[in-house]
């Protein structure tokens, strides 16, 4: 499986995506499914960049791995940062309105949404999400 | 990203091109504040929009609270890859999709 280490600052976006990108494009992924991955790997990073560490920069290691039959993506994240596990955040009510609607939460819902199996494990101090999407 | 404006009296059309993810939604969000005043019709164009990450729908939300106090505000062009976004988030009820 591929990897990179890489500061968690928003920054560093645009190289996670194109490194993820660029696994699965090697691999002949659909672009369906690639946009769909590159939606939920921002929305993991991006909570990574913002919360792990804060106000501290730390690192992030991102692992993808694409290809199979069936056809299948996975996506690591594992960071030091303080021990957290978004998947026992509750869903937002995604049936209000403009102005009663809650944005916090949406990204992390959308990932659910989006994947087909979200893992979270906290081991040997590290915050290890994995994602994992079928073509 | 992309933005580009056409108004016509206060009729704003704004074309989106590339991803509206969270480095470039901020650009978006600064343009959608300077240009709103007056504008009673607001149409996104997403032909060229690839991708929408929760800080796109952010500013998609906050651009449709200004415009139900001023007139209206719709979305055309819709990719099949935005248009899951904006079904699983409850946003195609917000929205007015064209």
């Amino acid at each position: 499986m591929a990897e990179i280490t890489i500061a968690a600052t928003l920054e560093n976006l645009d190289t996670v995506l194109a490194f993820v990108d660029q696994q699965m494009e090697a691999a002949g992924c659909a672009m369906k499914l690639m946009a769909q991955v590159d939606m939920a790997v921002e929305e993991i990073f991006v909570n990574i960049a913002h919360y792990a560490y804060h106000p501290e920069v730390g690192e992030a290691i991102v692992r993808c791995e694409a290809g199979g039959d069936p056809f299948q993506v996975v996506v690591g994240f594992a960071d030091r940062g303080r021990p957290y596990n978004p998947l026992a955040r509750e869903d937002p009510d995604v049936t209000l309105d403009a102005e009663q609607r809650q944005i916090g939460g949406l990204g992390i819902f959308m990932t659910k949404k989006l994947m087909d199996d979200i893992q979270y494990e906290f081991q040997d101090g590290q915050n290890i999400l994995t994602l994992r999407k079928k073509g | 990203m992309t933005i580009t404006k056409n108004l016509d009296n206060s009729a704003l059309r704004i074309t989106l091109e590339g991803r509206l993810d969270t480095n470039t939604a901020p650009q978006l969000e600064a343009e959608l504040k300077n240009s709103l005043t007056g504008v009673t019709e607001l149409d996104f164009d997403f032909s060229g929009l690839e991708y929408i990450s929760s800080a796109g729908l952010r500013v998609l939300l906050a651009a449709q609270k200004v415009m139900n106090k001023q007139g209206k505000m719709t979305i055309g062009h819709v990719n099949e890859t935005i248009m899951e976004v904006f079904e699983i988030t409850g946003f195609v009820d917000i929205l007015t999709i064209v």
